[in-house]
């Protein structure tokens, strides 16, 4: 048992931190956190990332990963968070894709992945309706086959950036025979065709994400069906795995609380920096003890799963204390910000208000609160972890 | 020992609960906030003439000379229906220190017009760096031959853009934290010298940076003693803390009630989601909380509106702090629990749910927050 880092991983890491400093830039950051710039901004990013070769790390080779150790993949991981970098936006790089390159057939995997990889189409998972939220597999959305398509009918909720989207994969119904997983497919959708309606949901964190899609008559070639009719629940199961141990955000943490005990530095509470208050810094080091424990699970996932014994038992308990980490994280945030706290500057400055990080503090709170509930609601996962790991 | 209101107490009650039938619909409301200064004007005009304007002021100065439980019954409906209207600032926060203050002449002329909706008024206390302690005060007042001159900068000030005038702390002797030598003066918003930027905040208030430079006051525009506004900022915070803990009462209350009603309708898995034993617990203690919270709630108006003679500044003390605490413990508890059981619901505009959570969160942070209300706690039951 031992955790050091070889000389190699040491270059490795070197080499990526220097990539980062010469294409992460300043004008970069400015226009990703400018909500107008946001769309664009994010795919110049990941196309740098792309023409780098380093998109798509989970990738296996031949489809354009990196083929690199796990090691290595921890330590991009790392470098990408500690710079303050995002995550590259999920629904393609992390989500369909692999749904297409494990089940899909030689064609889609040709006219798909490379455009996924190059950020020429942005991707939205069309899963959640309004009545199928965590019982995921009562959707109703409706494929009946007709020639050579599928005539859709139906709607999705909770759609994040579907108003980006060039195109949906979904979930659809294409039978009502037998157990209500066994007549559900998975269906690639153009986002431009016929009879796609884009409603957009505005949320408590006031950033316009969220989208009702409505799909009436929509006409979809059979040809965009990934792998079997009625096996798409089998499929999306694979892809949940996936979606579920990205989701601790173990890195993205840790800057987070690195920036909060900076800025408690600054913060004055009675003529003393707020770090110096008792209360405060005994809260943030709570935060930090958790946050090593976490750590280390997630190594020890990655090491098992390096052993090519899967994602473990351990995923949803990476998701659980991930996101109850990051709440806590957000909501010392918001209270180190004192009566700044939920200031909601909109098109003003933070150096009009006085104040440079209550804003985005708001913001990460409201918008947060959704950690526990989207990818598998915490419920869920507990009752996942008792159920398969604790056999209850 | 009893708990029930009075006839007049319920009176009140029913009036500020038809109140809010009538004119506080989700959609009004959203209506209010969009108008230039965050609330309607109509439903300040409505305040005065049902009399809530007058609830905390004596009746010599034409008030109604309500108790801690008065108001308490006032602001808990108010929190129930997310009233936006600048209650807090104008009458408890600006009027309070007119109240609390020494000098007459502004109690006889200003409170009066406070009391017929006529002013609208704000405290200006925040500073940039000053967090929660009110004695720490960089802006000053220099004495000179006519009063005196004040400049500096005071930051998110509630009701800022609407006020028609502000009363301001500011340092006249000592050092910048120093209990003594804070001094309080009332400024009128047309002052030469001063200038302000709004913001808006997520619960919808609109709040104000203002900027003093060089503003000239008399002598008669001090509102407290000289060098001892702090005891009036002292004596006005704790019944807008009292009111801050009611408002919130009403908001948790609201919470925890819509969410188990929606547990009850939601349907997942051929189930109403309520039937989850993991979420019943949790909506217990969501419950818990709430009646944990009245309970304090109670225990402070009751020691507050104890006569002088059995009155234990103490014991005063220790239970609002006790009460403020509980106000962003339980507020956030609740809060989080209500988004959380109502899934993706809970995370859209168009639900009440997130409207609450976020003026709780705005509750919290106002006249200090929990951890540093436990601090003070902390101090007084060691001490
Ligand atoms: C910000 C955000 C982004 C999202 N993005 C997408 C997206 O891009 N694509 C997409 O398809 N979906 C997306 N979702 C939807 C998300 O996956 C669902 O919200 C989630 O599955 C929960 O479903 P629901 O909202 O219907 O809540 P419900 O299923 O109604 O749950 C309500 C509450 O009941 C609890 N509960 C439910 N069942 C049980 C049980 N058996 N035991 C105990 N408790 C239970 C839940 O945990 C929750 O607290 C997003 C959601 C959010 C909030």
């Amino acid at each position: 048992m031992d955790t050091n880092f070889s000389a190699e991983d040491l270059a490795f890491r070197q080499q990526v931190e220097q990539f980062y400093d010469d294409n992460f830039d300043d004008d970069l950051v400015s226009r990703l956190l400018d909500r107008r710039q946001f769309r664009d901004a994010i795919i110049e990013w990941q196309q740098r990332l792309f023409r780098q070769g380093w998109v798509a790390p989970g990738w296996p080779e031949e489809y354009g990963g990196t083929g690199w150790t796990l090691t290595q993949k921890f330590i991009f991981e790392d470098v990408r968070a500690s710079k303050g970098a995002p995550d590259v936006i999920p629904f393609g790089l992390i989500m369909v894709g692999p749904v297409i390159y494990t089940f899909g057939n030689d064609e889609q995997k040709e006219r798909f992945l490379p455009r996924i990889l190059n950020s020429e189409d942005w991707w939205c998972q069309g899963y959640s309706e309004p009545g199928a939220g965590s019982d995921l597999a009562a959707l109703q959305t409706k494929a009946e086959r007709d020639g050579d398509d599928y005539v859709v009918n139906g709607a999705k909720i909770w759609t994040t950036y579907a108003q980006y989207a060039d195109w949906i994969f979904c979930l659809v119904r294409t039978s009502n025979e037998g157990k209500k997983q066994e007549g559900i497919s998975f269906l690639l959708i153009d986002m431009k065709s016929p009879g796609i309606t884009v409603n957009p949901i505005p949320t408590i964190d006031g950033v316009h994400s969220l989208n009702e899609v409505q799909f009436d008559n929509v006409r979809v070639p059979a040809a965009n069906l990934i792998g079997e009719e009625n096996k798409g629940w089998t499929y999306a199961k694979a892809l949940l795995q996936h979606e579920r141990t990205s989701i601790a955000g173990v890195g993205d943490s840790k800057k987070k609380l690195a920036t909060i005990r900076e800025q408690a530095g600054r913060e004055q509470s009675n003529g003393a920096p707020m770090i110096e208050d008792p209360m405060f810094s005994a809260r943030l080091a709570g935060i930090e003890i958790d946050l090593m424990a976490l750590e280390y699970l997630e190594l020890r996932s990655l090491a098992s799963a390096a052993d090519g014994k899967g994602p473990g038992t351990e995923s949803s308990l990476l998701k659980l204390r991930g996101t109850e980490i990051r709440q806590a994280l957000d909501e010392l945030h918001m209270d180190l910000a004192g009566y700044y706290a939920g200031t909601e500057l909109g098109e003003q400055l933070a150096s009009e208000l006085g104040h440079d990080f209550a804003d985005r503090a708001r913001n990460s709170y409201m918008y947060g609160r959704a950690a526990t509930i989207f990818g598998g609601s915490n419920e869920v996962q507990r009752n996942i972890t008792a159920k398969y790991v604790l056999g209850l | 020992m009893d708990f029930k209101l009075t006839d007049e107490q319920n009176i009140l009650k029913d009036s500020v609960t038809k109140f809010v039938a009538d004119r506080y619909e989700l959609e009004s409301r959203r209506g209010y906030l969009r108008e230039e200064n965050g609330f309607s004007a109509d439903n300040w005009q409505q305040f005065a003439e049902l009399g809530w304007l007058s609830v905390p002021f004596s009746e010599e100065l034409g008030g109604f000379g309500g108790s801690a439980v008065d108001l308490m019954v006032l602001m808990e409906e108010l929190g129930k229906g997310l009233v936006v209207e600048p209650y807090l600032a104008t009458v408890l926060l600006f009027g309070g220190a007119l109240a609390e203050g020494t000098n007459k002449e502004l109690k006889t002329s200003v409170i009066p017009e406070i009391i017929e909706g006529n002013v609208q008024g704000a405290l200006a206390f925040h500073e940039r760096d000053s967090r929660f302690c009110m004695h720490d005060v960089a802006t000053t007042a220099e004495k000179n031959a006519n009063g005196y001159v004040l400049n500096g900068q005071k930051t998110v000030v509630y009701n800022g853009m609407a006020a028609d005038k502000f009363i301001v702390s500011a340092r006249t002797s000592g050092a910048r934290r120093d209990e003594s030598g804070v001094s309080l003066f009332i400024v009128d918003a047309s002052s030469n010298g001063l200038s302000r930027a709004g913001f808006t905040m997520m619960d919808g208030q609109r709040v104000a940076n203002v900027s003093l430079s060089d503003v000239s006051v008399s002598n008669d525009q001090l509102v407290s003693d000289l060098d001892d506004g702090l005891a009036v900022l002292n004596a006005l915070s704790n019944n807008a803390l009292v009111a801050l803990a009611a408002e919130a009462q009403g908001a948790m209350q609201v919470l925890y009630e819509s969410t188990v009603e929606y547990s009850k309708t939601r349907e997942q898995f051929s189930v109403p989601i309520g039937s989850f034993q993991v979420l019943q617990h949790r909506m217990v203690d969501m419950f818990g909380a709430c009646e944990l919270h009245r309970s304090l709630l109670y225990r402070a108006v009751c020691s507050v509106d104890e006569d002088s003679a059995n009155r234990d500044p103490v014991d005063v003390a220790k239970n609002l702090h006790a009460l403020k605490t509980s106000v962003g413990r339980a507020g956030k508890q609740i809060g989080a629990e209500s988004i959380q059981i109502h899934g993706g619901m809970g995370m859209t505009d168009e639900l009440a749910v997130g409207h609450y959570v976020k003026r709780l969160m705005m509750i919290n942070t106002c006249l200090g927050d929990a951890d540093y209300h436990q601090r003070c706690f902390a101090a007084l039951a060691n001490a």
